[in-house]
């Protein structure tokens, strides 16, 4: 039988052997609109080498790929650059089909693969500044503990100047081409922000220092192969320079308007908030929860300056949508904003109370008081919301 | 004494606790934990911490 998948030669001595997610649109609560890969990579040398490997169901295909190069048994070490099951996945049947002599992991990552796996699998530990002599390659490992995970590393393989950063410096985008020389600048700026905004934001004050601290390893740095999205042959500097800008968070002259609505009266209010916004010169997005995805939200509020909320009261309680997005930008916690509350209620009308806590505990810096409408607003409250917009527009204005 | 929170993971270092599993001694103030001492939950440096 003639295996479908092929491998991708990607320099002289390393193979893509990867896998390629068309139809994932759901990356544990992210969502992935162009898909994803995940990027494993087979060096050639006298130790054969496989690094990374893929999502569990993608097992069948990383082998056919590793086949069309070289009998998988041939493999002779397994390096495990990160533990999340989607790159580990395929990890046990990979040991269990190819018997490597050795697998490599971090001190961390060791620990968490054996959480995961539950097995009794010896794994050699690397540190950061350990080197491995394939034999003709000689690779270098960086572990880059939270980045995004304790068992986070990368692995430099010297002479071809390749740098494998599993997670770091990916993107959650689907294609053909394997190269990001290949795809469109536009997409690819998207896309890498959207995954930066979504998997690494809260992780900022490393990814800073992580690029202070680069040119101190001397790599001689040619590509970077991460483990989600295109390769980076050309200019890999690129990426780096929009990781430096994303991880600096300065605020922009935009803000982000997100809301729920029930009757339609926090709706009307997020207009006319909006609205004031415009009438001072700040762009402004405007995010209805309920078409708008929370993983869209914190990319929108990436580069922003600003984040206003509506919910209206529902039982006492925000706005279930309202709720969610919250508690996922919380977590990414996004710095330097400014920002106001609003929402429509009925009796009680706690909602706008409960998201002045949530905004404080994300040190979002209040413009001005909350604007809350008794069931529908009249236009008196909605001149309010347009004040409200302004005011959040010239706090805006004063930090640039 | 003030208590240091991993900005990292969220990991917080009481002083009057130290941490036993990484080898702190109760009562050793965050000054006096080696330099060279990293989160045990997530593996990161002291200069990843700050006061809370
Ligand atoms: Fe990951
Ligand atoms: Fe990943
Ligand atoms: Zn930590």
């Amino acid at each position: 039988m003639k295996d479908t998948f092929r491998a991708l030669k990607i320099s002289e001595n390393v193979y893509w052997v990867g896998a390629i997610d068309w139809g994932l649109r759901n990356f544990h609560g992210y969502l992935t609109s162009r898909g994803s890969t995940y990027n494993a990579f087979l060096i050639l040398a006298d130790k054969v080498t496989l690094v990374d490997t893929v999502k569990e169901p993608f097992f069948d295909e990383m082998m056919a790929r590793i086949r069309s190069v070289i009998e998988p048994d041939r493999i002779d070490y397994v390096i495990s650059n990160h533990s999340e099951m989607d790159h580990s996945g395929a990890l046990p049947k990979t040991i269990a089909a190819v018997r490597p002599e050795k697998v490599f992991a971090s001190s961390m990552g060791i620990k968490a693969l054996s959480s995961h796996f539950h097995w009794d699998q010896e794994i050699t530990k690397l540190s950061t500044g350990d080197t491995l002599d394939l034999g003709g390659a000689n690779l270098r490992f960086i572990e880059a503990r939270m980045l995004h995970w304790p068992d986070s590393m990368f692995t430099f393989y010297d002479e071809e100047g390749i740098l494998f950063s599993n997670d770091a410096f990916g993107m959650h985008l689907a294609s053909s081409e394997r190269f990001a020389d290949e795809l469109d600048e536009t997409v690819l700026r998207y896309e890498a922000a959207k995954y930066y905004a979504n998997i690494l934001l809260h992780l900022s004050p490393l990814i800073e220092r992580l690029i202070d601290k680069l040119p101190g390893f001397n790599l001689n740095l040619k590509m970077i192969a991460p483990d989600h999205g295109p390769l980076w042959r050309q200019d890999p500097e690129t990426i780096i320079g929009w990781y430096s800008e994303w991880a600096a968070q300065k605020p922009t002259s935009k803000a982000v308007v997100v809301y729920d609505t029930m009757w339609q009266s926090t709706a009307k209010m997020a207009r006319a908030v909006a609205d004031g916004i415009i009438s001072r010169g700040v762009q402004v997005k405007l995010l209805p929860m309920e078409g708008s995805h929370r993983s869209d939200v914190i990319t929108e509020v990436l580069d922003a300056g600003a984040l206003v909320v509506g919910s209206p009261t529902m039982n006492n309680q925000l706005y279930p949508t309202v709720a969610d997005v919250l508690t996922y930008i919380k977590g990414l916690r996004p710095r330097g904003l400014v920002g106001a509350a609003f929402g429509s209620y009925g009796w009680s009308g706690e909602a706008v109370g409960h998201i002045e806590n949530a905004l404080a505990e994300m040190k979002v810096e209040l413009a001005c008081e909350s604007v809350k409408a008794l069931y529908v607003p009249e236009n008196d409250v909605l001149a309010r919301c347009v004040e409200l917009g302004e005011k959040v527009a010239s706090a805006l204005g004063a930090k640039l | 004494m003030t208590k240091y929170e991993c900005t990292a993971c969220g990991f917080i270092y009481d002083p009057e606790k130290g941490h036993e599993g990484s080898g702190v001694a109760a009562g050793t103030a965050w000054e006096d934990v080696p330099e060279d001492w990293v989160c045990p939950l997530c593996g990161v440096g002291k200069d990843m911490f700050e006061p809370v």
